[in-house]
């Protein structure tokens, strides 16, 4: 697929012969354009307008802005009074992303292989129409059902035994748990990812030229050996670059998050431990917060704002130096 | 081509099995079944989701929910979320005549003016927004209208939901049109040219036609996944108790909204009333998508 990654096979342009541009040609194209030019627009503003909001909170904070735990808003209207070190958010948004793709990764993968490789014809549409079906799911509904189902009746009894078991060895799975937790919403933001990261992989793995298939087959290959020598090295750009979506999607999701993380603004030394997010403190405390408050809330917002978008231009640009494509209802 | 490490055992008869080979295929049934299980583990969820929803949001959807608003305390029974669904088709269509124009231009420029210097600069950036966290998004709207920063101030209102889910459609938009735009045959075209059209005759009369029926449903995706969305709302819509007209100045409710306040707090009728808005909500969702199906179903474009 090169349509999109190759601009010189673009529209066919008018021919140059006696060309004299009309009025309405030459109005036409502007109109499109400034529509165009509307997103460099909003994204530079959103830069621009934010960080001049956030900027007496830096200014004030200085690098403990994202180097010290200590978060104590104040209640001025006009000076910064407060301590705002963020750090035990970015941490729980790094965890919680972590959890996510640490479980989200392999099983994906194993889920495009099967889709792609395993599968038989007729239930492979359904079985990729079932997964990306999870996208659709909106995250107030993920963070409902987590919080009033999955999480206490399913998860629960599993974090007790992982503690249990491994807790004594491993120090970041000691006990004691509490029911939510960085694990309980990295569980679910996996189930939030897995969608994306297959659609990706998916895409990748079927571009497989038939003919080495075949010939790895003609070696003598089994199935297995055939993807492991022929479908997964081809596929590891895609797979890598698919990760990257993944993750800018799960250092974004806010309210499944913050509904599960538990909502404890101390970095909790396990990950059976109540913590908060990033975007889960923005949306958690938001509305009750006095300007100063809010300022030190958008800084926040733009450190995630560039953490995401350096993510996913790397993510990007990775899927389409290698000649994938992001498509899919899924990916977008 | 890491084609060259040929597998071990190969080089063994055809006929005689050797135990190179069993253990081959002994390795080759245990990885398929290893795939086999990912896949399973992978539709696990949504069964859940989909069984859960419809379990406990289909009691309590009764008629008196549907067609009743939402009552002053979490505690009580009975109320039901018909601000929220007001409010949520209010901000959608916000949304929907935002979004769409702009969207669709901005991918008719990236397609058909690919001359232009800034159409794959353009094309980037819509990649690069179809990251930004939508939480970012709703900051982005308080801090500019909101607040009222560049001396517009439309306060929490019905105007400030509907646009922060405006710039959420936005990149989803121009990157479904993108490609729908990018299937419409060159021939189409060249055609239209041979005849003596003009370039913005050929885009209006031939091109987007011969893609309206793809365009609408890549809008409608977006407007599915606009739906959904709680976390911008809550830093530009607010949320409210009663059905609101008012575009401005006035906080609006949505279903997600309320959805995500009721299904925080204590009480087992709120959370009742929450399972039932998920049902709702998802419906909504559904009902978008279906429309978008069909309507792509008649396509003449075939993907």
């Amino acid at each position: 697929m090169t349509t999109t990654t190759d601009t010189q096979s673009g529209a066919p342009q008018p021919p140059r012969v006696g060309e004299k541009r009309s009025v309405a040609d030459k109005w036409f194209r502007r109109g499109l354009a400034i529509a165009g030019g509307s997103v460099l627009l909003i994204l530079a503003t959103m830069l621009i307008f934010t960080v001049i909001d956030a900027w007496p909170v830096f200014r004030h904070q200085g690098f403990s802005f994202i180097t010290s735990s200590t978060w104590d808003p104040g209640v001025s209207r006009t000076e910064v009074t407060g301590q705002y070190g963020a750090l035990a958010f970015i941490v729980g948004t790094l965890v919680t992303a972590g959890i996510a793709l640490v479980i989200a990764v392999p099983l994906s993968i194993g889920t495009a292989l099967y889709l792609t490789q395993v599968a038989h014809r007729r239930v492979r549409n359904p079985l990729t129409y079932a997964i990306e079906l999870l996208a659709a799911v909106p995250s107030v509904v993920y963070g409902l059902w987590g919080l009033l189902f999955f999480v206490p009746t399913v998860l629960r009894p599993a974090m007790d035994f992982i503690a249990e078991t491994l807790g004594g060895f491993i120090p970041f799975l000691a006990p004691p748990v509490i029911t939510y937790n960085y694990f309980a919403a990295g569980v679910v933001l996996s189930i939030m990812i897995l969608p994306i990261i297959t659609a990706v992989t998916r895409e990748v793995m079927s571009k497989t030229p038939a003919s080495e298939v075949a010939a790895a087959y003609a070696l003598g290959a089994t199935r297995w050996e055939m993807m492991r020598s022929v479908v997964l090295p081809r596929a590891r750009p895609g797979m890598i670059g698919a990760t990257m979506l993944g993750l800018g999607r799960a250092l974004g999701e806010t309210i499944a998050v913050a509904m599960l993380i538990g909502g404890s603004k101390q970095i909790g030394d396990s990950i059976f431990k109540g913590g908060q997010s990033m975007a889960g403190i923005i949306a958690v405390t938001f509305q009750e917060a006095a300007p100063e408050n809010v300022k030190a809330l958008i800084g926040i917002g733009v450190v995630l704002f560039i953490i995401t978008i350096v993510v996913n231009m790397l993510a990007r640009a990775i899927v389409l130096l290698t000649g994938g494509h992001v498509t899919g209802d899924a990916a977008v | 081509m890491s084609l060259a490490t040929a597998p071990p055992g190969t080089g063994s008869g055809l006929r005689t099995r050797t135990p190179v080979a069993a253990a081959r295929k002994r390795k080759d049934r245990l990885m398929t079944g290893l795939l086999l299980l990912a896949m399973t583990l992978a539709l696990i969820p949504i069964i859940l989701i989909v069984y859960q929803v419809v379990l406990r949001g289909f009691g309590a959807m009764t008629w008196n929910f549907l067609t009743s608003t939402q009552l002053f305390s979490q505690r009580t029974e009975g109320g039901g979320y018909l601000n929220g669904l007001f409010g949520t088709l209010y901000m959608l269509v916000i949304a929907i005549i935002v979004a769409v124009p702009l969207g669709i231009g901005t991918a008719t420029f990236v397609v058909e003016y690919s001359d232009s210097k800034l159409s794959p600069v353009i094309r980037f950036f819509t990649d690069v927004m179809t990251g930004v966290p939508s939480i970012f998004i709703g900051l982005y709207i308080y801090a500019l209208l909101v607040q009222g920063r560049v001396g517009i101030s439309i306060g929490f209102s019905t105007l400030a939901g509907g646009l922060s889910l405006s710039l959420l459609m936005l990149p989803i938009v121009a990157r479904a049109s993108e490609e729908v735009l990018r299937l419409v045959p060159d021939d189409l075209r060249n055609a239209a040219y041979g005849l003596g059209a003009r370039r913005w005759q050929v885009v209006t009369r031939t091109v987007l036609p011969a893609a309206s029926s793809g365009l609408i449903t890549g809008s409608m995706l977006a407007v599915g996944r606009a739906a959904g969305e709680t976390a911008p709302l809550l830093l530009t819509a607010l949320g409210a108790f009663a059905i609101v007209f008012d575009p401005v100045n006035a906080p609006q409710s949505a279903l997600p909204l309320i959805i995500y306040n009721e299904a925080r707090g204590p009480f087992d009728a709120a959370h009742t009333r929450a399972w039932a808005g998920a049902l709702e909500l998802m419906l909504l969702v559904l009902i978008l998508t279906i429309i978008a199906r069909t309507v792509n179903r008649n396509s003449e474009l075939e993907r």
